[in-house]
């Protein structure tokens, strides 16, 4: 059970390397307060991010996914963030389809001297997510199955 | 002459050629084709065309990829021929295919639900409009509007868009443009609904992935991730959640790619309507990025290409 039941949201986080991992720690350094429902993954780039893991967080109980990246035309790599806006605007419309949100999940950029920008995105993103509340759940695994659930 | 002897003639005239041309032939009954496999010239007198020769054929081509093959299409499977082509997972060379009008096909789900389970169908007489079927000395009558498959209705390609051979002439489409209203219509229903509504029909699930197996476009076969264990991407948990995430999966990896062809609908054997995520992912990638997959070997897969500015992906301004 998280810390603070019912008060915090599962929010998962995956950042570039470059740009949004180090706009975090920039906002760190700068002591900006944020909001601590996100948990932060680290990816080399967003074109490293196959929509699957967001599809994937957001099946096994998250509540929001936010991907971040460098600003197009500013990848470490050169176009990585641009394969990754492609795929992640693709992954965006196919939510409403699963029956969830799309508002649940948002892709952005953030460069690693944008301390502020970082704060109002994990502001305003925490802020949404809380809106939309707890995301619906596939329960546990005997409440799946009707055949395991009369075995229990 | 009919489509089918002219089809018979051509097939025969190239069998030498080839090592084996994949057609349709009767299966364990009158109402139900399976593939057939033509390697001799007594094989081709079993082929069979119409609206029961559902499989589609291009699905064995990478299965095959040294041989010469040669392939009897309806418009969705050459779809699937150009989509191989054009991802270079099959060599066009060793590829001959036979075209022929295709007038849509029947879909069994919608026969069975209509006149019932009724077992061993002895003889099927097809007409434009009509199956007669006879099971048991009595004789069952379905319209053909009423059984034809839903991807036959709005059908821009009825004929092969890529062939070497074409039987009869061609003809006119059953639909000149795609509006979704399924789709649509799907999505008109509240977020609940929609989710309730694959969390009951995925835990019918029997994870037999029929529906992979059936897609032309599946081509990892034994490096499926649905069944690898490193990386883990699906557990083998007893569970919707691992079900629906191969359903995910599976329509995330035919985005801009999927031609539409039905099979893994048709192929489940308990009737999950999977092809509704197909059908999305491809009004997505319409909407994006106006294209159309299995039309144009020469064309660039949308997700494999990018613009610096992007014409219809909004950047969202925080």
């Amino acid at each position: 059970m998280p810390a603070l039941a019912g008060k915090e949201l599962r929010i998962v986080g995956f950042l570039c390397n470059w740009c949004s991992y180090g706009g975090a720690d920039t906002a760190g350094v700068g002591r900006f307060s944020q909001p601590t429902d996100l948990r932060i993954i680290r990816v080399p780039c967003s074109g490293r991010i196959n929509p699957l893991f967001v599809a994937k967080t957001l099946l096994s109980g998250a509540d929001g996914v936010l991907v971040s990246g460098c600003h197009p035309r500013d990848c470490h790599y050169a176009e990585g963030n641009f394969y990754a806006r492609r795929r992640l605007e693709v992954f965006k419309r196919f939510l409403p389809t699963m029956g969830i949100d799309p508002d649940r999940f948002e892709y952005t950029w953030v460069s690693a001297s944008e301390g502020q920008r970082w704060q109002k995105v994990v502001t305003t993103f925490t802020e949404q997510i809380h809106k939309l509340g707890p995301a619906p759940r596939f329960g546990f695994a005997h409440e799946q199955n009707p055949a395991t659930a009369a075995a229990c | 002459m009919t489509i089918l002897t002219q089809l018979k003639e051509q097939i025969t005239a190239q069998l030498p050629k080839l090592d084996m041309v994949i057609g349709w032939e009767q299966g364990y009954d009158a109402l139900h084709a399976t593939p057939l496999f033509m390697r001799a010239a007594e094989d081709v007198e079993r082929l069979q065309i119409g609206p029961l020769s559902v499989h589609n054929t291009a699905t064995y081509l990478t299965g095959l990829r040294n041989k010469k093959v040669g392939l009897v299409v309806k418009g969705c499977d050459s779809r699937a021929v150009v989509q191989l082509q054009q991802e270079g997972l099959i060599d066009r060379e060793n590829v001959v295919v036979f075209g022929f009008p295709c007038d849509g096909v029947a879909d069994l789900t919608k026969v069975r639900r209509l006149i019932g389970d009724v077992g061993r169908v002895e003889e099927v007489e097809t007409t434009p409009t009509e199956l007669r079927l006879r099971v048991d000395g009595r004789e069952e009558q379905v319209a053909m509007s009423d059984v034809m498959a839903d991807k036959c209705r709005r059908c821009q390609y009825p004929n092969a868009l890529v062939h070497d051979h074409f039987a009869g002439k061609p003809r006119e489409p059953h639909a000149t443009s795609d509006d979704y209203t399924d789709v649509q219509e799907f999505e008109s229903q509240s977020l609940e609904t929609r989710f309730e509504h694959w969390k009951s029909e995925m835990s019918r699930c029997i994870r037999c992935y029929a529906c992979r197996n059936a897609c032309p476009m599946c081509v990892c076969r034994d490096h499926c991730i649905a069944q690898s264990r490193d990386p883990h991407w699906v557990t083998q948990d007893d569970m919707v959640r691992e079900k629906w995430m191969f359903q995910v999966i599976h329509a995330m990896h035919l985005a801009g790619r999927c031609v539409e062809c039905g099979e893994c609908q048709r192929a489940c054997p308990v009737d999950i309507p999977i092809l509704a995520l197909k059908r999305k992912m491809n009004k997505e990638i319409k909407e994006v990025f106006n294209y159309d997959a299995g039309v144009d070997p020469q064309a660039i897969p949308p997700l494999l290409s990018f613009q610096v500015e992007e014409e219809n992906i909004n950047e969202r301004g925080w």
